[in-house]
């Protein structure tokens, strides 16, 4: 069973192999030219930058990513309910389909109070 | 952990790096430089120019009169320029970026892109009893029993390089491309996520080569035309026409949504030119410039793929049954009984659907434009995610009420 992951990880291998060879070539065949101060600055259209690089930014974005965390691990507990799915009704009949309804159902009053509250705004 | 040394087969270990080598760099990378030629060429058909078409063999550079065009083809070397320039041009680390990961951003960007290809199945089998190889090779680099799961989890390392890229740049433009490419990109996995759901029911499998094998014979999921699922093979059977409808909403919601995964118009908010220059990859150039395109290039492509091994029959060759009936030969598949012949049109025909689903990114691209983030995220949470749970339970009821057998 595990054998079958052995060419996942010569593909680790061959993939990562490729991505440094090709930026090692870069490093080795480009040319380098002289630097400057202003080549060495960040870019914002040519003026000289301002501020901070990494400036605050809006809360909107976490919340997205905590949802996500939460719906997304719902979704990973529906997948192995759908495989077996087919089968489990032609033997034990229509128990699978409720109790799913029922988890799916929570789930969806979370993510009802979630729209409610605003997280899933993005206007203001 | 010795017994596993032990049970490592040296000829599987050989097959599987040739295997692995073939697909990436005689296929996959190939297909990456002349979809981004063919990109150019169509835009220009769509925008009535000309494109590039004139790279050939440059034959003017020892004195010839002319270039050659292969093919006759204007343009067919374009790709190999382009990436010899990428190669030759000063590899340029700015100053005030971090260094570790500015540089470790493209790698983390291509490498998920090739390491998905493993559970592609892009055949069905290969019998080369011609140069004595007794067992037929599976056309696939490794046959997991937990493909799309594997695919999901590998693809989505990709937001680490964009992330990482809009980090460690140092600068608001890609600080600001990579912020919002990261949040698209997660919201858009959830629906991605729940739309196959449909699907693994129908199957009631997660092995995508047992997936592809079960559409050969049953009629591809979303094109029930031929095979057993035909209405004219056994009956007119309602439930399976029924479950017609959910696939087709799932194949609607899983091509938008990995439209937006792939960061492709009418979702490339990551680098929407007017507002962020070129968003998370503006601070970078040459190769490492190029890492983050051919990454992009080569998750459409496994994007396709996917799709194509989901909804449209992986390798299955369209009126199989028809096409055997009409010339004497066999296009299906047979486990350990496919003809060399039919294992290569099988190869051929699942990269010709992918190059179709390819041409068909394109086509989006340069026909629609650009949504608006709040647009986005609006689609993405409050459309799909509901539509793709309401699916799941559709499909339930009607294998539940209608059962296929």
């Amino acid at each position: 069973m595990l054998e079958n992951y052995l060419p996942v990880l010569l593909q680790v291998l061959i993939a990562g192999g490729f991505a440094g060879a090709t930026l090692l070539i870069s490093v080795l065949l480009g040319k380098a030219a002289a630097r400057n101060r202003v080549k060495d600055s960040a870019y914002e259209c040519g003026m000289v930058p301002v501020g901070e690089g990494q400036s605050r930014f809006s809360v909107k974005f976490y919340i997205v990513a905590m949802l996500f965390v939460l719906f997304d691990i719902e979704v990973v507990f529906l997948y192995p309910w759908a495989v077996i799915f087919k089968d489990y009704v032609a033997i034990h009949g229509t128990a699978i389909f409720w109790s799913a309804l029922c988890f799916v159902t929570v789930l969806f009053i979370a993510y009802a109070y979630a729209w409610k509250k605003g997280a899933l705004d993005w206007k203001h | 952990m010795d017994a596993l040394f032990a049970s490592i087969d040296l000829f599987f270990l050989a097959i599987s790096a040739v295997k692995i080598v073939l697909l990436v760099f005689a296929v996959i990378l190939p297909m990456v430089a002349y979809s981004v030629y063919a990109e150019r060429r169509f835009s220009a058909i769509i925008q009535d120019r000309v494109g590039p078409n004139r790279t050939g063999i440059p034959l003017t550079l020892f004195g010839f009169k002319k270039d050659i065009q292969i093919l006759g083809i204007g343009g067919l070397l374009q790709p190999m320029a382009d990436g010899l320039k990428f190669i030759l041009k000063e590899d340029f680390t700015p100053g005030h970026v971090n260094k570790f990961y500015y540089w470790l951003a493209p790698c983390l960007t291509m490498v998920p892109a090739l390491l998905t290809c493993a559970v592609m199945p892009f055949g069905s089998e290969l019998d080369l009893n011609w140069f004595g190889i007794a067992q037929p090779i599976k056309s696939v680099i490794a046959d997991l029993n937990v493909g799309p799961l594997y695919m999901f989890a590998i693809s989505s390392l990709g937001v680490y390089g964009i992330v990482l890229a809009g980090w460690s740049s140092n600068s608001k433009y890609p600080f600001l491309g990579g912020v919002r490419s990261s949040s698209q990109m997660i919201s858009y996995e959830i629906s991605l996520g729940l739309s196959i759901i449909p699907v693994l029911m129908i199957f009631g499998e997660l092995n995508l080569s047992k997936m592809s094998a079960y559409q050969d014979a049953n009629g591809w999921l979303l094109v029930p035309l031929w095979g057993d699922s035909a209405p004219w093979s056994n009956g007119w059977h309602f439930g399976r026409w029924l479950l017609w409808i959910p696939v087709c909403i799932s194949f609607v919601i899983f091509t938008i949504s990995m439209f937006a995964e792939t960061n492709r118009t009418p979702f490339d908010l990551a680098e929407c030119e007017t507002e962020l220059v070129a968003g998370y990859h503006t601070e970078y150039s040459s190769m490492k410039f190029a890492l983050f395109f051919l990454g992009e290039y080569a998750a459409m492509i496994i994007g396709s793929g996917l799709a194509v091994t989901l909804f449209l029959g992986g390798w299955s060759i369209p009126f199989a049954p028809l096409l055997s009936k009409l010339t004497g030969l066999q296009f299906h598949f047979v486990p350990g009984a496919t003809p060399l012949y039919t294992g290569l049109l099988h190869i051929a025909t699942f990269f010709a659907k992918v190059f179709g689903c390819i041409l068909f990114f394109i086509w989006v691209r340069w026909t629609l434009p650009r949504f608006r983030f709040d647009q986005l995220m609006a689609l993405g949470w409050k459309v799909f995610f509901e539509l793709a749970l309401v699916n799941v339970i559709l499909t339930a009821g009607i294998l539940i009420w209608c059962p296929l057998k």
